[in-house]
């Protein structure tokens, strides 16, 4: 079946690259207008690297501690509700994230995070340009809501196959709790931990509907992010953008093609991930699974 | 021993003591730290999903009657209309891809659990199921367009149900292959002691003590499924009318808040946010009575990725 699927998008793929050969990766042109075409794009994976950085430096220590306050600290009491609201947010589909964040979240960002940063420290290149809350940042911040759930449900089974006797030396010795997480625990998981956050990697890279919503949608080399606060466009969201309106033969295949080069760019992540992950449960004598 | 040794070693032994309560105290405040650390976490994860169903709520409450529910949408820009044909639509195209996806899934899993062991074969299959499982969900779309929409020469309910159930083979295969295994084994030679052939343990013994699991699978890929939008607009495309046949375009609930939320009027964006609430309302409804569910016969759902 994934052959299938490679071979599905490989063969629409192919009259685009045939076209502009390796300048369709490094390209920054976008143009569809009959005559006129030039595809490119560079803008786009930049696009969907930095969004994906973003939600991935959020997200990850967020879904830790997460994970740590369900295995580590709380009384099964309250750990068994957490955990359930946690997995209700990934129950929510994409597009009501997306609804959300356009109508509400974009403003709580744009008023309480962006405004400060650009009246105070627009000498940074990074925040040097008025905010307007459809961006980039913005982008970054929701798909780090939204890969919340996954890391942090991964995580929180990786910490649980760490053997009690672990954590059992490190308390004798005398450590506290978070001496006993870095000593005893982050060593052991740390692969595990590692595989669930490109997991997370995997879904907010391929992630489209909601990045379409609230990235801001540029186009051609002004998609190219010159600060945080910079419209910008994503591969995923490129392709739900134009799909409908392509133009030409060639415009859908380029589209086709942006598809191929993200396909390629979540299975790398995802086998890497897999593997780590498999790896961590194998390697712990008495684990589960 | 001379007295400066002595009051040399005194001194030492005060400075290591001292040393410790020092690391001591600094280990607690990390500690202390940390701990607020990750309640804070738990803090920030819980407010988007509160704001998310207060705001779905509050503004979609607003758009439900009657004609919302049943009615087809108006004009852009005009009040009134509904999403009626969206509503259908979802119906159509989910249970269409389901009745594709999970008699594949399932006999994916069953063939994984019961017949293959352990070559080389297999174990591609499981590892190759595990990465569809994380492909984006446009690329299946992509799928969709090229190998059904080219081939029939239009935006169909077949390439939408086409594309909806690659995403839900590999998560109805895994959770099959998963429930089986853990049927004990005393069921299965129960069966073989009595002679019975393997297809038919397999099928009246194995399957049907592990149908709950894996209809539970079903379920939880069903509610994955009903919230995609990528994979859609490449393949239903969207309409404003009611169903007219499976070689023609529908309407689906997640591209009909797509469509309605781009629009600049406020009639129409309300209209998005009552959209949303039906859709929340399917989803939330169908994974939280499954949790219960599960919880209550005492088997795990895992959170699917």
């Amino acid at each position: 079946m994934l052959i299938l699927v490679a071979f599905a998008v490989g063969e629409g793929a192919l009259p685009i690259f045939s076209q502009e050969g390796f300048q369709f990766i490094t390209g920054t042109d976008w143009n569809a207008v009959y005559g006129r075409e030039s595809f490119g794009a560079l803008p786009y994976i930049i696009g969907t690297l930095l969004s994906s950085a973003i939600a991935m430096a959020i997200g990850v220590p967020i879904s830790l501690g997460i994970a740590i306050f369900v295995t580590e600290m709380a009384p099964h009491r309250i750990s068994t509700p957490l955990s359930f609201v946690v997995e209700l947010l990934a129950a929510v589909p994409s597009i009501i994230y997306g609804l959300w964040a356009l109508f509400v979240f974009r403003f709580w960002i744009r008023d309480l995070i962006e405004r400060p940063l650009y009246e105070h420290l627009s000498w940074i290149p990074f925040f040097d340009k008025t905010p307007f809350g459809l961006d980039i940042f913005t982008a970054g911040i929701v798909l780090s809501i939204m890969i919340i759930p996954i890391i942090s449900s991964i995580t929180r089974e990786i910490l649980r196959v760490v053997p009690n006797s672990q954590r059992e030396a490190a308390y004798s010795l005398g450590a506290t709790r978070w001496g006993t997480l870095r000593t005893a625990v982050f060593p052991y998981a740390r692969s595990g931990i590692l595989g669930a956050s490109f997991l997370g990697l995997g879904r907010a890279i391929g992630e489209t509907i909601l990045v379409t919503m609230i990235i801001g949608n540029a186009i051609g080399p002004a998609a190219i992010p010159t600060t945080l606060f910079s419209q910008g466009q994503s591969l995923a969201s490129l392709i739900a953008n134009e799909f409908n309106e392509a133009a030409s033969d060639l415009h859908l295949s380029a589209l086709i093609g942006l598809g191929a080069i993200l396909l390629l760019l979540s299975m790398v992540i995802n086998i890497g991930a897999r593997l780590m992950v498999s790896r961590m449960v194998k390697a712990v004598p008495g684990g589960r699974e | 021993m001379s007295e400066n040794t002595e009051k040399q070693e005194r001194f030492h032994r005060r400075e290591v003591q001292r040393a410790m309560v020092k690391n001591a105290r600094k280990a607690k405040i990390i500690d202390k730290i940390v701990s607020i650390f990750a309640i804070a976490c738990v803090i920030l994860a819980v407010i988007p999903l509160t704001s998310i169903l207060i705001e779905v709520i509050k503004n979609g409450i607003a758009a439900f009657n009657w004609d919302f529910i049943t009615g087809r949408p108006s004009a852009i820009g005009r009040a009134g209309g509904g999403i009626g044909p969206a509503i259908q639509g979802t119906l159509i195209v989910v249970g269409l891809a389901t009745m594709i996806g999970a008699p594949i899934g399932i006999l994916t899993g069953i063939y994984l659990s019961e017949f293959a062991g352990n070559g080389p074969f297999p174990n591609g299959v499981r590892f190759f199921n595990e990465v569809m499982t994380g492909l984006p969900s446009v690329v299946m779309g992509i799928v969709g367009y090229i190998l059904i929409v080219l081939t029939l020469g239009s935006f169909s309910v077949w390439a939408g149900a086409f594309s909806l159930s690659l995403i839900m083979i590999p998560i109805v295969s895994r959770v099959t292959e998963e429930t089986i295994k853990i049927i004990p084994n005393s069921i299965r030679e129960a069966g073989h002691a009595l002679g019975i052939p393997k297809w038919k343990i397999t099928l009246f013994i194995t399957f049907k003590s592990a149908i709950s699991g894996i209809l539970t699978g079903v379920v939880l890929s069903i509610a994955r499924i009903a919230g995609e939008t990528a994979p859609l607009i490449m393949t239903i495309l969207g309409t404003s009318l009611f169903f007219t046949g499976f070689n023609s375009p529908v309407d689906a609930l997640p591209l009909r808040i797509w469509r309605l939320s781009s629009q600049p009027y406020e009639s129409a964006q309300t209209q998005a946010w009552g959209a949303a609430l039906f859709l929340i309302m399917l989803v939330l409804v169908l994974s939280v009575a499954l949790r219960l569910l599960a919880q209550r016969r005492g088997f795990a759902v895992k959170a699917e990725i």
